[in-house]
């Protein structure tokens, strides 16, 4: 094709406009450019003082041996590691049924009944509730009545956190879904739950997924809660009755004492949870990326 | 017209290519009335009204579909054809604010206010949509799902329904050597033959095909009507178009819609040769629409 070569005259009208858009553009860029990079000072620093004081805390009898006694050598965080892994775990099992079942509820039958309405308003309210609230609204419920702290009042604290959460993701992940493959389904003869369950919760299966490790990853470090629930416990225990032993509350206690090695111990355990949280986040976007 | 663009082998319609209603003129008028003899009814749709919410979306429809011929609707878009297929197995009950009135007797019998389970009757009366909606899983399982709701088949007898489903659909040799892949890793038009094989495999007895071609190539279109014409040896079809050559090569009867009436309803020649009515000679021959 022999193509006319199109003279753009200096004086055509559209350079002046042109030229103003051009500059906005590079104005603009430069802006968003500057306030990203001040965002991310912050988190390298960050990462980069719990990786530097981290590493120097964590060493074997980090996950063999439990939080020690003041004035004493030595000791770990295994009773933490395991406090939190089980109440965190435990939390997830709970809360995750609960929260996949009501958000199935919100995107396909109460979408737009008043009962979907004032179930969506309170799952906003319980996703914005300082967790603090949460922990002593547990405590009034739970640790008040049994008259003792203990692992199970720190997992329903949790849980409560992991509820709205899987909540707001199985909803919005489902409503992603095309009604034309709901239409599909019901067809060829398919009742309603047979399509949920093995056409659009299936689609919006990496979503969900996505939702619940997101929520692993929001109690992993949550202390308030724990502060008012699980307390804490110096020895290692697995029994969900007592107090139990947890990260974030072993980190608030050891960062604000005076003991040195009780201060290391907690940049251990900031990085334990940093790290953990870090690795639940990649995991659940690669798999969100794998389906989208 | 757009037939030209075909390669010839994959032509389909056993009826003269009708590129525009003048040339139906000289090549089909003598087949009109000729095959109005034998038919036997299989849907008679009698007083239709039907609603969005307060908005009138069919008004006053009355039809009779034969058994094992293809019906078609024409019409311009807004005119209530697409509503009337998804009167025809309930699809309007999923959303609450839709609601028809009147009769769809299917054998005699009224489905729209049928004691019936409504999953019984959308399995008896399956719908092809515009879109390709291939489920979430393995090309196999995407035609396995529907039978599977109704029928325990063994692993064999699946095998060979899956088979029968996918021949009939004329995709068998593309995909038989990868059954186990994703449906939605098709192209589009694979992926409405896959659709289209996952509806016959259910064996219904009525199939509702809402503008399955609107979103393929010639080459899809054109194996797609070549499948319509064989399969009313076994089913009803009742099919919604916007293309009236379509229309006019696949169908043996034909409606005119506009503005939710049923302007005009009988055999596809006299339509698309001597409308009766003057609105569906312009419409037909583009002076409308």
């Amino acid at each position: 094709m022999s193509a006319v070569p199109v003279q753009i005259s200096r004086s055509d009208y559209r350079l002046p406009l042109h030229r103003r858009r051009k500059l906005i553009n590079r104005v603009a860029l430069a802006l968003s450019l500057i306030a990203m990079a001040f965002g991310l000072v912050w988190l390298i620093w960050i990462l980069w003082d719990v990786l530097i004081l981290g590493v120097q805390g964590i060493n074997a009898a980090t996950f063999n041996e439990s939080t020690p006694p003041p004035n004493a050598e030595g000791g770990g965080l295994a009773n933490a590691i395991v406090g939190s892994l089980i109440m965190v775990l435990s939390a997830t099992a709970v809360g995750t049924p609960i929260g996949i079942l009501a958000g199935i509820y919100l995107a396909e039958y109460g979408q737009r009944t008043g009962l979907g309405r004032v179930t969506r308003f309170m799952n906003d309210i319980l996703l914005s509730a300082p967790s603090i609230v949460i922990g002593l609204f547990v405590y009034t419920i739970i640790v008040a009545q049994t008259r003792t702290f203990s692992g199970y009042a720190g997992v329903v604290a949790l849980a409560l956190i992991v509820i709205p959460v899987v909540v707001r993701t199985t909803e919005n992940m489902l409503q992603l879904i095309p009604n034309s493959l709901r239409e599909a389904a019901v067809a060829l003869g398919s009742s309603k739950r047979v399509m949920i369950l093995r056409v659009t919760l299936k689609a919006a299966r990496a979503g969900v997924v996505t939702g619940v490790l997101l929520a692993l990853a929001r109690i992993a470090g949550e202390t308030a809660p724990l502060l008012f629930t699980a307390l804490s416990n110096q020895f290692f225990s697995v029994d969900l009755g007592d107090p139990m032993a947890n990260l974030p509350v072993t980190i608030f206690k050891f960062a604000l004492s005076p003991f040195a090695n009780w201060q290391q111990m907690a940049w251990a355990g900031v990085f334990l949870i940093t790290i953990g949280v870090l690795a639940l986040n990649i995991l659940a976007r690669v798999l969100f990326r794998q389906k989208h | 017209m757009e037939r030209v663009t075909v390669p010839t082998p994959t032509t389909a319609a056993s009826r003269p290519m009708v590129a525009n209603a003048a040339m139906a003129a000289n090549a089909t008028t003598s087949k009109v009335g000729g095959k109005s003899a034998n038919k036997r009814i299989k849907m008679d749709v009698r007083d239709l009204n039907f609603y969005y919410g307060k908005f009138q979306a069919l008004k006053n429809i009355n039809l009779q579909i034969a058994e094992k011929k293809v019906t078609a609707f024409i019409g311009p878009s807004g005119c209530g054809k697409s509503t009337l297929l998804r009167v025809f197995n309930r699809m309007y009950e999923l959303y609450p604010e839709q609601r028809a009135e009147g009769e769809v007797n299917v054998d005699g019998e009224n489905i729209l206010t049928s004691r019936e389970d409504v999953a019984l009757i959308r399995a008896k009366i399956g719908m092809i949509f515009q879109k390709p909606t291939p489920f979430p899983m393995s090309i196999y399982d995407n035609i396995a799902f529907g039978v599977k709701l109704f029928e325990k088949l063994s692993r064999s007898a699946m095998d060979e329904r899956v088979e029968w489903a996918l021949r009939k659909a004329a995709l068998w040799t593309e995909v038989k050597d990868k059954l186990a892949q994703s449906g939605t890793s098709l192209s589009g038009g694979q992926q409405q033959r896959l659709c289209i094989a996952r509806g016959i495999a259910v064996k219904p007895e009525i199939i509702l095909l809402d503008e399955p071609c609107s979103a393929l190539d010639p080459i899809s279109t054109a194996k797609i009507e070549e499948l319509i014409d064989e399969l009313k040896a076994d089913y009803t079809v009742a099919i919604v178009t916007h293309n009236l050559q379509q229309a006019a090569r696949v169908s043996d009867y034909t409606g005119y819609m506009y503005l939710g009436d049923l302007v005009e309803f009988g055999d596809t020649d006299q339509i698309f040769v001597k409308p009766a009515r003057k609105e569906t000679e312009d419409y037909i021959t583009g002076r409308f629409g």
